[in-house]
């Protein structure tokens, strides 16, 4: 709160982010659990080897034995031994469309998770809090269904092209001119795959000798991209301005790492909301940081579009910014648009390149017409410019459910991480057996929530992940909470003590490592 | 009444140490392995307690007292 002064005025609201301190108590027994279940993986692990017990899971042939081995590393031991007792919470088969209420087929496992076997039993409007629905534009009924209908009786499913040779409809120039009117950018580019969009987008863009300066938690495809790009990569810690102008200091300073040879470009490679934190990105200051060194920045908004900002139009708008400070601002369709596919929009000189240059572009089919077509009707639902102010209810809906539900949600006295802000609500759970516990005891009383783990987050820190709708009515969210509260007394899970560590405020050294009270 | 929370309660305690030590995830035979080890164990350090802890402390009175004793007659000799 008292980041308005500190960093002379850049931010025009409050920016309330916290992340609770694991309590000591809580971590120990987190490890005496996973210290256990790594015994017992050993144990089975040998009955396994000497064939006291039937082997369930990939081995290499015999004749390969001699070679390298490829199951011997920790993930597959962690797979083997530890993933398998609670893998009845993923995977798990809906056969609806995944809106505010769901349905499952019931599945069960006579053998410990190994196999699965259907009961034929659906079980029927379950809450869902797991689907990433932010404006509840994933319906079966309604304006964008009809229009989708409309344009695949007209074009058809498939585009049986890349967007270079024959896939290039008119209705992707009218989807493109349309971003860039939302974003409030010269030109948008959009492509069928939001991973696609990142990793085949940002070896475009940067090359060997560029330096990519990246973030701690991002996002695979970003990683994976900047990998692929063949530049240099230095991780800045997450969200931390002091130690990002460290890396962008030394940079410049030093320049290349034997030749001394400047840099020829510098990216800053950032999300809008970071999904497995709830976090939003200090964009005031990274656009300071980057105009004063002379960088680029790709912002990455995939789930803050649409989610964030008093209309919609993401995290630019929610820090009341202008669009043409960033670069390359790179989103999804598959969160708050209910489609699939991604888009970049920039400058016109930049998407012009990118028409030409993007392996997305020359390799990828396009984007299908009647997916077009609903993120068409969506965008222009969200602007208004269908006639009617059901887009600017519900992403006001979607606000006022954040607020409410992270406030109840601290109430009770649970560990939440991430912004006031952030529709993605990250429920702190530590030990092992929890995560399977929580996912049980939930849908059994009706409610679907993701729970995650190693090795998407860090070993102890696993968590369970709601994601709010603007579908979400109160009764709904209330049943929810109410469930929640339940399960969190059977399984002990209040661990707040209401001790919110204050952000890092002081000037970065060798010293600070973690952000501890004073 | 009373009985009944009672029992409540130590089956709620029960499900905590399950899911804390994470035998909530285990197989049978894996779960009657580990109750089996942990209740040796346990049997064992308290049986070791019954037995050596009233020597260790009726030694260490004595030791006290001992030690209590000698400043008593010391002090009693300077007043003198």
């Amino acid at each position: 709160i008292n980041h308005i002064v500190h960093n002379g005025g850049l931010y025009k609201r409050p920016f309330n982010e916290a992340f609770e301190e694991t309590p000591m108590l809580v971590a120990v027994l987190t490890y005496v659990g996973y210290g256990v279940l790594t015994l017992f993986g050993y144990l089975r692990d040998f009955m396994r080897q000497w064939k006291i017990e039937k082997c369930q899971n990939a081995t290499e042939r015999e004749e390969q034995k001699d070679f390298v081995p490829l199951y011997q590393d920790f993930e597959n031991f962690y797979n083997r031994n530890l993933y398998t007792r609670i893998r009845d919470s993923w995977n798990r088969p809906i056969c609806s469309v995944p809106g505010a209420k769901v349905d499952m087929m019931e599945r069960v496992s006579h053998d410990y998770n190994w196999t699965f076997t259907y009961t034929g039993r659906v079980i029927k409007d379950i809450i869902n809090m797991g689907s990433y629905n932010y404006l509840g534009f994933a319906q079966k009924t309604g304006t964008c269904q009809e229009a989708a209908d409309k344009v695949l009786s007209q074009y058809g499913a498939g585009v049986c092209s890349t967007r270079q040779e024959m896939g290039n409809l008119d209705k992707h120039e009218e989807l493109e001119k349309l971003v860039a009117r939302f974003l409030g950018v010269e030109s948008a580019m959009a492509y069928g795959m939001g991973f696609a969009t990142n990793s085949m987008n940002i070896p475009a863009l940067v090359g060997k000798g560029c330096l990519i300066l990246s973030d701690e938690l991002n996002h695979a495809s970003l990683v994976l991209g900047a990998r692929l790009s063949g530049a240099t990569i230095r991780i800045f810690k997450h969200n931390n301005m002091q130690s990002l102008e460290k890396l962008l200091k030394d940079a410049i300073v030093h320049g290349q790492p034997r030749t001394r040879r400047p840099w020829k470009k510098i990216l800053i490679l950032v999300e809008g909301i970071y999904s497995m934190e709830g976090s939003i990105v200090r964009l005031p200051e990274v656009i300071a940081l980057k105009k004063k060194y002379k960088s680029y920045l790709y912002l990455d908004e995939a789930h803050s579009i649409g989610a964030l900002g008093p209309s919609g139009r993401g995290v630019v708008e929610y820090f009341g910014l202008s669009p043409e400070d960033v670069d390359v601002m790179m989103g999804t369709f598959t969160k708050s648009f209910g489609a699939a596919g991604g888009y970049i929009g920039g400058k016109k000189e930049l998407i012009d390149y990118l028409r030409t240059y993007s392996h997305s572009a020359v390799y990828a089919t396009s984007l299908s017409p009647p997916v077009v077509e609903q993120i068409i009707t969506s965008m222009k639902c969200i602007m208004g410019e269908d006639g009617t102010t059901v887009g600017e209810a519900r992403v006001q809906q979607l606000a006022e459910n954040t607020r409410y539900f992270r406030r109840r949600l601290k109430e009770m006295g649970f560990i939440i991480y991430g912004n006031e802000d952030s529709p993605v609500v990250p429920l702190m759970l530590y030990m092992p057996a929890k995560i399977g516990a929580f996912g049980r005891e939930m849908l059994k009383r009706n409610i679907g929530v993701v729970v995650v783990g190693f090795p998407a987050t860090p070993i102890i820190e696993s968590r369970a992940r709601f994601c709010l709708s603007a579908a979400h009515t109160k009764e709904m969210l209330d049943t929810a909470l109410k469930e929640i509260n339940e399960v969190g007394d059977l399984l002990q899970l209040k661990y707040s003590r209401h001790r919110l560590v204050p952000l890092l405020d002081r000037p970065f050294d060798e010293t600070t490592y973690e952000e501890t009270e004073d | 009444m009373d009985i009944k929370s009672m029992k409540n309660y130590l089956y709620w305690l029960y499900c905590q140490f399950e899911l804390i030590t994470c035998s909530y995830l285990m197989e049978p035979w894996e779960k009657l392995l580990f109750y089996t080890f942990n209740i040796t164990m346990l049997v064992m350090v308290l049986y070791a307690g019954y037995i050596f802890v009233p020597v260790h402390l009726s030694m260490a009175f004595q030791f006290f007292l001992h030690l209590f004793g000698n400043q008593h007659e010391n002090t009693v000799s300077i007043v003198k």
